[in-house]
Formats: structure tokens, sequence, C-alpha cells
């Protein structure tokens, strides 16, 4: 009888607990919800205001004369002011979840929260520096490209992608190293690629091109040799 | 004047001890020691000849020139030609060479002869291009008399060629620009004109002298000036036009110079060009004499159609962002004909120049890049004009005549097109 009585003591005694500790937590976890719900609502109308910023023209002409819209078609993904829009509400939410989640008193979560808001300053640079990272590549390929087909070089393509992705690899580096992830890595990673790159190049021409180069030097160098005759056309 | 500025202190110097003249003559140079003297004693004899009473000064302007071009231009002596023609002039005839920088600059050179000649107040200011080694002393008088006596503000030349140079000319320039402004001015870019000393004010004067296109390419934009600007404007038949050798490079660089600053003219000119239906023609000063044509260049029609085909397929990317579908969908259909059977029409090609035209207004991508993606193109039309007129000879030339016409016929039936393309991408 006396054993019947403890263990009910016992379990009142901890329903009472648990209804003390969830009527602690509940109104903070309202709280978090209503922050999360804000934050919704605020990341959601962040979303339609990127969209809506990026959606203008010189946005899609910067993305399109960048290669970007190109890529990302290629990659089956949505449009470059989709994708960045998605992007912004999903920091904006987290960030406000994670607001949320820092009323509650939970020690442990509070050095991630911490950790997350000091990490997204570095998580837009590190955007930044891609996006105009893939400017500054789509120019120098195209670049690379239009006086290559007009000098008429075989491989003008390939010459063009290489380029683009040497920019490519070094932007992206230089983001990973303002965000601190596998910095050694990385590091290591663009050296190996780059020596690699280099290395294939030389042995390239060296090997396989070297009756081409002795043709351009001979061509280059001998005065009694004329250009092609298209090239001797005045067009003015 | 905000011009002064770009002449040295001892041009400046030099030139107020000239004092006001009638007529200046302006040579841009650059290592052109080969084909200077013959240019200088045709232009010192057709002084002699056309203008003994007026007063006049030869300026050379020189990019930096390492084969002593200056020292001729100042060293050559006038006495020679005066005892060849017996005619003795009333006047000092002077000449001046000033280093406007070290490395050439078309642009600048001339900016540099147009400041000399406002601060001249000269009533004349011919520009004669010192490789034209077919220069006689008449070109002298055809450029300078219009304006001079005449009344004239832009005297354009025309020339006899070999009959395949210059069909970036003959096949772009011309038709576009008379397309659009609605003037058949023949040589829209030229390396030998006359200009008044009212349109040289003006254009140095205008607030569009400080904008990209018109530093690049002042020759067509002294052009544009004067067809917009309602002066008046003639051609003068010179004769026949020196082969000049060029490199492949200069293609692009004659594209900016040119077809970007005809592209870039007509941001600013849009609310005249888009009121104009039909073209007129220019009155021709003097008539087209009898002279012998050239014989034409062997031109490697292969590889024309080579690096076509090869532009078109390597720069599907960028021409993606340039043209319309169906412009694209054309250009790859005639880069997979044969050549025996190669033909990029004239209306495609119109329609292409139309679409980069507007592509560059709307600066799509860099508008350089434009401007070179041009060029495979431009290749290809090249050939077609070459398999279009490889039967004409110098007496049958009527026919190529005949196709740079129905050429410019198509640029203007195309015009609606162009403002269609400027009033949907604005």
């Amino acid at each position: 009888m006396r054993e019947r009585e403890i263990i009910v003591a016992e379990l009142t005694q901890a329903w009472q607990e648990l209804v003390r500790g969830f009527a602690h937590y509940l109104p903070r976890l309202v709280e978090m919800l209503i922050v999360a719900f804000i934050g919704w609502m605020i990341a959601y109308f962040l979303k339609l205001l990127v969209r809506s910023i990026l959606g203008m023209k010189k946005f899609s002409k910067l993305s399109e004369s960048a290669g970007t819209t190109h890529f990302l078609h290629q990659m089956a993904l949505p449009t470059a002011p989709e994708l960045v829009s998605r992007f912004v509400f999903w920091v904006a939410w987290l960030g406000f979840i994670l607001l949320g989640v820092s009323i509650l008193p939970i020690v442990a979560l509070q050095d991630y929260v911490s950790r997350f808001f000091f990490f997204l300053p570095r998580l837009f640079v590190a955007l930044l520096i891609l996006f105009f990272g893939s400017l500054v590549a789509g120019f120098f390929s195209r670049a690379a490209l239009l006086a290559a087909v007009n000098a008429n070089f075989r491989s003008s393509r390939l010459l063009s992608f290489a380029i683009r992705v040497m920019v490519s690899i070094f932007a992206i580096s230089m983001a990973f190293e303002v965000l601190g992830v596998a910095e050694q890595t990385v590091l290591v990673f663009f050296g190996a690629v780059f020596g690699a790159i280099m290395l294939g190049l030389a042995l390239a021409f060296g090997l396989g091109g070297k009756d081409l180069a002795r043709e351009f030097l001979e061509r280059k160098l001998s005065s009694s040799k004329k250009e092609e005759k298209e090239d001797e056309l005045s067009p003015l | 004047m905000a011009e002064e500025t770009l002449l040295s202190d001892d041009f400046l110097r030099q030139l107020i001890n000239v004092g006001e003249v009638d007529i200046l003559v302006g040579l841009p140079t650059h290592n052109n020691a080969q084909t200077i003297e013959p240019v200088l004693r045709a232009i010192q004899a057709g002084i002699l000849k056309c203008f003994p009473r007026e007063r006049a000064v030869i300026i050379n302007a020189d990019g930096g020139s390492h084969d002593g071009t200056p020292d001729l231009v100042t060293g050559a002596s006038i006495d020679d030609v005066r005892n060849v023609l017996k005619i003795h002039t009333l006047r000092t005839l002077h000449a001046i060479t000033t280093q406007y920088a070290h490395t050439p600059d078309p642009a600048l050179a001339l900016r540099t002869i147009l400041a000399a000649a406002d601060l001249l107040r000269a009533r004349a200011c011919v520009v004669i291009s010192p490789t034209s080694t077919t220069i006689d002393p008449d070109w002298l008088q055809r450029l300078a008399r219009p304006v001079y006596n005449d009344g004239f503000d832009l005297v354009s030349p025309l020339y006899r060629r070999q009959k395949f140079e210059g069909i970036l000319m003959s096949n772009l320039l011309y038709p576009m620009t008379r397309a659009v402004y609605g003037y058949r001015i023949h040589e829209p870019f030229a390396s030998e004109f006359a200009v008044s000393g009212h349109l040289v004010s003006d254009f140095l004067n205008s607030e569009i002298w400080n904008e990209e296109w018109v530093r690049v390419g002042t020759e067509v934009s002294l052009t544009v000036m004067a067809l917009t600007g309602k002066y008046r404007t003639c051609q003068s038949f010179l004769g026949t036009k020196a082969h000049v050798d060029r490199s492949s490079s200069d293609l692009v660089v004659a594209m900016r110079r040119t077809v970007g600053t005809l592209f870039a003219s007509l941001d600013r000119n849009r609310p005249l060009w888009s009121t104009i239906n039909d073209s007129k023609s220019v009155p021709l000063v003097g008539t087209p004499s009898e002279t012998e044509e050239p014989e034409p260049e062997r031109i490697d029609r292969k590889r024309l159609w080579e690096m076509f085909a090869t532009g078109v397929r390597e720069l599907e990317p960028v021409f993606r962002t340039i043209l319309s579908s169906t412009t694209l969908a054309e250009l790859q259909r005639i880069a997979a004909l044969e050549l025996t059977e190669f033909q990029y029409p004239a209306g495609s090609w119109a329609t292409t120049v139309y679409e980069f035209a507007a592509s560059y207004h709307n600066a799509v991508i860099s508008r350089d890049h434009i401007l070179q993606a041009l060029v495979p193109l431009y290749r290809g039309r090249m050939l077609t004009f070459l398999l279009e007129n490889r039967s004409s000879s110098g007496k049958d030339g009527d026919k190529m005549e005949e196709n740079v016409e129905a050429l410019c016929g198509e640029f203007e039936r195309l015009k609606p097109h162009l403002l269609k393309l400027w009033a949907d991408r604005r």
C-alpha cells in the first residue's frame, strides 16, 4: 500500500515538474514561434524585393553577359534572380529561427547561434567574390574566344573554357579562404590544379606544337613569306 | 578654346608665328618615310598650282615615328616643286610638324589637326593620308575648292578602287549610313577629306566631342555631324585609291573606328534618323575620270569560307545574346553551305547588322565584344561579295555597283526592323 503511495507521489511530482517546466518554456516557445513567423514574413518580403530588383533589365543583362544565365540553364537550375532571392529568403529565415532559438534557455545552442551571426558577413563577402568572379570569368573567356576566333586559332573554345575554369577556380579558392573552410586543402588544390594546367600547356605546346611553333616563328621572322591574301585586302 | 590644351607650347608657338591661314593641309603620320615624299610633293604642287595667292600651311601630326618622317616633312624644299611647275607663290608655304603622342592614335592626330585649323582660323582644312601614293596635285583642288569657293562644309572623296578593296565601306558603312541618315555618301570614313572652318569649330566645341565614340572614330563622327547638322556636304572624285597592306588585326581596329562609331552615333541621333524613310544623293563635284582600275588581288576564298563557318560555330553562345533566333538559324544554315554554293544574302546581312546595332545600343555584352563578334560574319559577307562580282571587270564595273545598290536597297527596306528592335529593347 505504502509503495503504491510512493509511486503515485513520485509520478505526481514528475508530472508537476513537467507541467512547471512546460509552463516555464511555453511563453519562450511561443516567443520563438512568433519570431520565426515574423522572420518568415520578413524573409518572404525580402525574397520578393530581391526578386523584383534583380528581375530588372540591368541585372538580367549583367547575368546574361557574364554567362551565368547560360550556365544555370545548362545545370537545369532556376534563373539567377530566382536563385539569389531564394538564397536571401533562407538566410534571413534561418537567422530569425536561430534568433528565436536563442530566446530558449538552452545553453548549448547559444554558442552555435552566435557563431552563425559571426559567420554571416563572411558568407556575404564570399558570395560577392563568387558573383564577381563569375563576371570576370565570363568576360575574359569571351574575350579570349573572340580573339582566338578572329585570329583563326583552331581550339578557340578550349582556350576560352580553360580561362573560365582558371578564373573560376581562383574565385572559388578566394571564397573558401574568406569562409575559412579547408584553407590548406583549397590552397594545395589550387596550386596543384594551376601547376597541372601550366605543365600540361607547356608539354602540349612543347611536344605537340613544336612544328606549329617553328612555323609560327618562321612566319614571323621571315620577311620573304607574305601573309594570307585575305588580310591584304583593305576593308576601308 | 579647350583644345588649346591639346597642343604643346612649342607647337602653339609655331602656329602663332604662322598666323591666320586660308587653307590648312593636315598630314597625320606614323613611320611613313617610304611614302611621304611623293605625297608631300603633290600637296606642295597642289597649293602652288591651285592656291598661289592663299595663305596655306601644312601641319604634320606625327605619332612617334622612328624612321624620320617628321624630318622629311620639315626638310622638304618647295623650291624643287617651284622650279618644275614654274609657278611662284605670293605667300610663304609653312610646314610644321608636331609629335602629338609617342604611340600612333589616328583620332588624336586628326584632333590635333582640327584644333590647329580652328586656332589658325583656316577657311578650309584638308586632310591627306600619307599612304596615298596615287595622289596628284589636283586632289588638293578637288577637295579644297568646294569648301573654299563654293561654301560646302564637308567634301567627302570618291575613289576608283581595286574592285575588292573597301568591302567594309561598300557592304556596311555606306549602305547603313545611307539607310539610317538618308544621304548617299559613299565614303563615310574618309582618309582624305576637306572641312570648312565653320564645321571644324562647331565640331570641336560640340558636347559630343567628349564622348568616347567620337574620340575613337573622329572621321565617321565628323561625317555624321555634317549629315545630321544639315551642313552642306558634297563628294569629289579624286582618282585611284592606293592599296595599303593590312594585317588581320587591322580588321578589328577598323571595326572599332568605323562600325563602332556609326553604331554609337545612333543613340544620340535617334530622334532624327527614326523619321527618315528614304535617301537622297549628295552633290558630286567634278566628274569621275576614266582611270585604269588597279589589278585585283588574288584572294584565298576557301580561307574566308572556313573562317566564317568556324566563327558561326564557335561563337554561337555569343551570337545567342546578340541575334534573334531566326537570324542565328539563318547564319547556321549559311555556314553549312559548301563554298561553291555559298551565299550570305543581302537581306540576311542587313538584318544581322541591324541586330548587332541594336545589341550595341543595349550593351547586351561588352560593346567591344559585339564589334569583334561581327568580324567573322563580315568575312562571310565579304566572300559573298567576291563570289558575286568575280566576273565583273573594270569595264563591267556596273554589275558591282548594281550589287552594292541592291544591298543599299535591302538596308533601306529593312530599316523598320531596326526601328522595331530599338523600340522593343529600349
